[in-house]
């Protein structure tokens, strides 16, 4: 493999160890003397704890500790913060009650910790726990949005009496209104976007130690964010001093968001480890998982699309409750909002946008950022929106689109944003020549002379990544930065270690930057090491999600790079006795043009750290830079997805038979992992549309979708081989033109499949997901109605 | 896991033994039910013996009417052996979809029998095929040996040995998956052998079942046709959260015509 790098299918360097047993996850990770935790978990949805009874349970074999929510308390170990303060639109801070890491005195759902019992082994940590005796007074509970309010609902939280954590809004409401009121053609949809469950393949996990020595805590936890981990944990909520606290995510099977927050376990054993004095391990067993981390979606909608008689978008209008699930968890309030609302314009230039999100507490498991964040929430409403008024007002769905499509940038959207660059017909173009959009009538009747009914569905969506800037951001209510650190270290015999605040796990960022790193620096990739998820060695980070591992991660790295260079050139001006403004470096040499002066950057670097015939009165010695990078924006990835369905009337099964995908990244750096991330996101989102659903049981508040028995994930066999390709417009305010590819798949392929489905069905409406069971249900109340 | 004693016997004598000795011990046969049970503590036992070291229990026999099949057999095993592909095609094919590989490579025959879980598949093809089950102690028809959900005609210490399936004239299996599970949301098993047809459902009731208006109507006539109009009741049938009884009635009527036209050779 020859430079340049960039843009060629590297294999993933990490996949060496990964495929082989090789890599490292926290449960690899031992500590000598090291004890086990099992947490108690409420099994109510809602009650009250009045009492609990533990001398069984300490009497137990093996028992080192038991902590309920008592010691916390006694201990003034505080309550797990929420990241982002939105504002009422009544003017006041969102209700934010807190969040105990063990519960105090009441359990608001089904899984809710309650104690933590330490012992030997895990099997006796469970058999004491089985001796806890707690005595609950059971209350009733309320698990749908659409019910929280409702009067005579069960309360979850003092001072919240409606369990409404907020309502906000986004949008000039008057204007919106107006368009409505003379519009010639208005599409109505209700529907729910269905609550998921992340489910990545390592389940959570941590290990904490205590060093008497020092007084310092070093924690292994399967975590996308190391830093803010710590930050969160030692200044929210353990009020230990932040440089004793040593966070550590090795490798890392999988995140999707749910590995973002900063939750109870690890924060109770990284306490318990000091209490007990020894260290403590927690693995979460996958039916617990389904019941303490973070869920997705979970939003009731109403929308509105107001049109003149030509199809042209005057205004949007969209009521929204999100389901916050029993508490807020670390980014759940921006999710629905910033993350949400403003993503609303979609691709088109619908003038006048407003959309009003009441938050709610349920007693559910809290509802946090899940691969698209609020952005398949929002997309799912425009393009479903889109679609349907297509059909009302016999337009095909792609002219429609176009009719309505941004084509100058930047363009200011009604609802906050600014999009920097973008061609959205040429993705439109593509995807439509490769689903072969042109041939579908004729596949479509020789379903029909199978006896099977085929649809097409579109959607055309826009993302925001890389969320920024901080100052903007901090404007709305974010309680953190948003850019991200680097550091590029070059080593005396010319080999670099790229440190990153961004964090791997499954994105091959390994791979990527490194790629990045050899071009810029004109060495080879393999002499490029890729160094993230510790703070230990790491300057600082804000992590990975968003997609903006590359767009902010990547260019922070860039920074680093330029002043790496900069001081190269410094130190060969020296060595090649000329001035550092005559120096050129291209392709891993510095020279000075018109002569055959030359030095490579190894030659450099050596000098740098041999500094025997090197400028000490001018300059350190030393090769080693760090940058923050901050972003001026946004980056705004947009793409087209296509789904082609067939679907058995008899059964109604549905298969999907094609997907297209044609994304606009901005430059990519590796097109085969920007495919992969593709892929998945693809699976994840097909599978919320056909697949995925959590469900609760209304009176009793149980989760009914407790296990993989009846919590459906997609498998590769529901899936079609995807057809999938890229356009480019580079983004225009980051070094590298980069603009994010994780979350796309997700983002737009929930519409497309629903449109498809609808359209093969002839009806207006379908609910996610659209199982076998619902699809055959909406055949029959259709040739009822006939 | 709760603790339990672990017992490995070599001869089914010693295995019965075993059972005998300890109250309440349970046999393991290919443990992709029971192990997960016990992992999550939703059982405990004092003692497992484990059938897996019975050779006795390992082989396939065909003959020119019957194929004996040992109930150690291993559902991969069904699905490979070259016996069940000449001799019952249907129930090596039916084998080769229990589950996933992992599933299969371990589960047995017996196992999946005496489980006896409502969605499974082999009941199914053994109530259709009018198999008969063989013990330890005796032989038990089919249609006596699935009492309920997760029952059976089995008494605490009876292990089965082998199912004996008569070869029917044509015989085939259709199932739709329950999504998440991908058990049997509703499985149609039909066959058409020895003077009569037998129709059996499984994964939409308590247990596995058959449907005998269809049978007649299909030993009037053997034709997806002959069927379409019989009426499946939803009455006694399951509704849960992946399908309402009135679906599942549905599929049931939809598999079955479809399951007729299979093994008359139309797929």
């Amino acid at each position: 493999m020859n430079a340049p790098y960039i843009g060629q299918s590297i294999k993933r360097k990490e996949d060496q160890r990964f495929l082989t047993g090789g890599g490292t996850y926290t449960d690899d990770v031992s500590a000598v003397n090291q004890t086990h935790a099992y947490f108690l978990r409420s099994p109510h949805a809602h009650a009250n704890i009045r009492s609990i009874r533990l001398d069984q349970a300490r009497a137990a074999p093996g028992v080192v500790g038991i902590f309920t929510g008592a010691d916390l308390a006694a201990a003034k170990v505080g309550t797990l913060p929420c990241g982002w303060l939105i504002t009422d639109v009544n003017g006041q801070p969102m209700k934010e009650p807190p969040h105990p890491c063990l519960a105090q005195g009441k359990v608001r759902h089904v899984g809710d910790q309650v104690a933590v019992v330490i012992a030997e082994t895990l099997n006796q940590a469970k058999d004491a726990a089985a001796l806890i005796e707690v005595d609950y007074d059971v209350l009733p509970a309320v698990v749908n949005a659409a019910d929280a309010r409702k009067p005579g609902a069960a309360v979850l939280h003092d001072g919240v009496p409606d369990n409404t954590s907020y309502v906000w809004a986004l949008g000039a409401k008057d204007a919106v209104d107006k368009a409505f009121a003379t519009a010639k053609h208005v599409t109505t949809l209700e529907f729910i976007n269905n609550r998921l469950i992340p489910n990545a393949i390592e389940p959570r996990a941590a290990l904490a130690q205590y060093s008497r020595a020092d007084d310092s805590y070093t924690v292994h936890v399967a975590n996308q964010n190391p830093h803010v981990e710590r930050l969160l944990m030692t200044a929210f909520v353990l009020g230990l001093p932040e440089h004793k606290v040593r966070v550590i995510a090795p490798d890392v099977g999988g995140g999707f968001g749910s590995k973002i927050f900063l939750y109870a376990e690890e924060t109770v054993i990284t306490w318990a480890a000091k209490q007990v004095n020894r260290p403590v391990k927690w693995v979460c067993e996958r039916s617990d998982s389904f019941l303490a981390d973070a869920h997705g979606r979970d939003h009731v909608t109403k929308a509105e699309l107001a049109l003149d008689k030509n199809g042209t978008f005057l205004a949007m209008r969209v009521q929204t409750t999100a389901n916050l699930g029993a508490y807020l968890s670390t980014f759940a309030s921006s999710v629905p909002t910033i993350l949400y609302a403003t993503l609303l314009a979609g691709q088109y230039t619908t003038p006048a946008i407003y959309c009003e999100v009441t938050a709610v507490f349920t007693n559910t498991v809290p509802v946090d950022a899940y691969r698209g964040a609020g952005r398949p929430e929002a997309t799912y409403v425009v393009e479903r929106l889109v679609e349907t008024a297509a059909r009302e007002m016999n337009i095909s769905p792609a002219e429609l689109r176009r009719k309505n499509s941004i084509t100058q940038f930047p363009y200011q959207t009604p609802v906050a944003l600014c999009y920097d660059t973008g061609n959205y017909e040429a993705t439109l173009a593509q995807a439509m020549k490769l689903a072969d959009v042109a041939g579908f009538e004729a596949r479509r009747k020789q379903a029909a002379d199978r006896g099977k009914l085929r649809g097409l569905g579109y959607s055309t969506y826009i993302e925001a990544c890389g969320l920024a800037p901080s100052n903007i951001a901090g404007a709305l209510g974010a309680r953190a930065g948003l850019y991200e650190a680097g550091e590029v270290r070059f080593h005396p015999t010319g080999t670099v270690s790229v440190f990153t605040g961004s964090h791997s796990h499954g994105q091959g960022h390994e791979t990527t930057f490194a790629q990045v790193v050899a071009d810029k620096l004109g060495i080879p990739v393999e002499n490029v090491d890729v160094v993230h998820g510790d703070t230990g060695r790491i300057p600082f980070g804000m992590g990975t999600y968003g997609s903006r591992s590359l767009a902010v991660g990547g260019s922070a790295i860039m920074k680093a790079l330029d002043k790496i260079i900069a001081k190269g050139k410094k130190i060969a001006a020296h060595l090649l006795e000329a001035s550092d403004t005559d120096i050129e470096f291209k392709d891993g040499v510095f020279s000075v043009p018109g002569t055959e002066k030359k030095k490579t950057i190894g030659e450099v670097a050596f000098a740098a750290y041999v500094p025997h015939n090197y400028p000490l009165d001018k300059l350190e010695p030393g090769l080693n830079e760090q940058a923050f990078y901050d972003p001026t924006n946004f980056t705004y990835p947009a793409g087209s997805h296509i789904c082609e369905v067939e679907i058995d009337p008899d059964t109604g099964a549905t298969k999907v038979i094609n997907f297209t995908a044609v994304d606009d990244f901005g430059n990519v750096i590796n097109p085969m992992i920007v495919e992969g991330q593709v892929h998945g996101g693809l699976a994840q989102g097909i599978g919320q549309a056909l697949l995925e659903g959590c469900v609760y049981d209304a009176a009793s508040g149980q989760l009914l979708t407790g296990s993989y028995m009846d919590y459906a994930m997609p498998r590769a066999d529901d899936l079609p081989s995807f057809t999938v390709d890229t356009r480019v417009t580079a983004c225009t305010h980051n070094p590298l033109g980069v603009k994010g590819c994780g979350e796309a798949g997700a983002i737009g392929s929930p519409a497309a499949v629903i449109n498809a489905i609808t359209d093969a069905l002839g009806v207006k409406d379908i609910a996610m997901p659209a199982t076998a069971q619902t699809v055959w249900r909406t055949l029959q109340s259709k040739s009822k109605k006939k | 896991m709760h603790t339990f004693d672990y017992h490995r016997p070599a001869t089914l004598k010693d295995a019965v033994a075993l059972l005998k000795k300890t109250e309440n011990a349970r046999p393991l046969a290919g443990g992709q039910s029971l192990t997960p049970a016990l992992k999550m503590r939703l059982a405990q036992t004092p003692a497992l013996v484990d059938l897996g070291a019975l050779e006795e229990l390992r082989t396939i026999k065909l003959e020119a009417a019957v194929l004996t099949i040992g109930a150690g057999v291993r559902h991969s095993e069904v699905a490979e052996s070259k016996d069940v592909k000449i001799g019952l095609p249907v129930l090596a094919k039916l084998a080769a979809h229990i589950g996933d590989r992992q599933v299969r490579n371990m589960g047995t025959l017996g196992g999946s029998l005496a489980n006896n879980d409502p969605a499974a598949d082999y009941p199914a093809a053994v109530l259709a095929l009018s198999a008969t089950i063989h013990t330890n102690r005796r032989s038990i028809p089919a249609d006596k040996f699935f009492t309920g959900l997760y029952e059976t005609a089995l008494k605490p210490g009876e292990i089965i040995t082998s199912v004996e399936f008569p070869l029917p004239k044509r015989a085939a299996y259709v199932k739709f998956k329950q999504p998440a599970s991908r058990f049997a949301l509703v499985g149609v098993f039909v066959s058409e052998g020895g003077g009569q047809v037998r129709v059996a459902v499984t994964g939409a009731a308590n247990s596995v079942f058959r449907l005998k208006d269809m049978e007649k109507k299909l030993g009037e006539k053997f034709a997806p046709e002959a069927i379409a109009k019989v009426k499946v009741s939803a009455d006694k049938l399951n509704s849960d959260l992946h399908a309402a009884a009135d679906y599942r009635a549905h599929l049931i009527s939809v598999l079955a015509q479809r399951a007729v036209g299979e093994a008359l050779g139309g797929k």
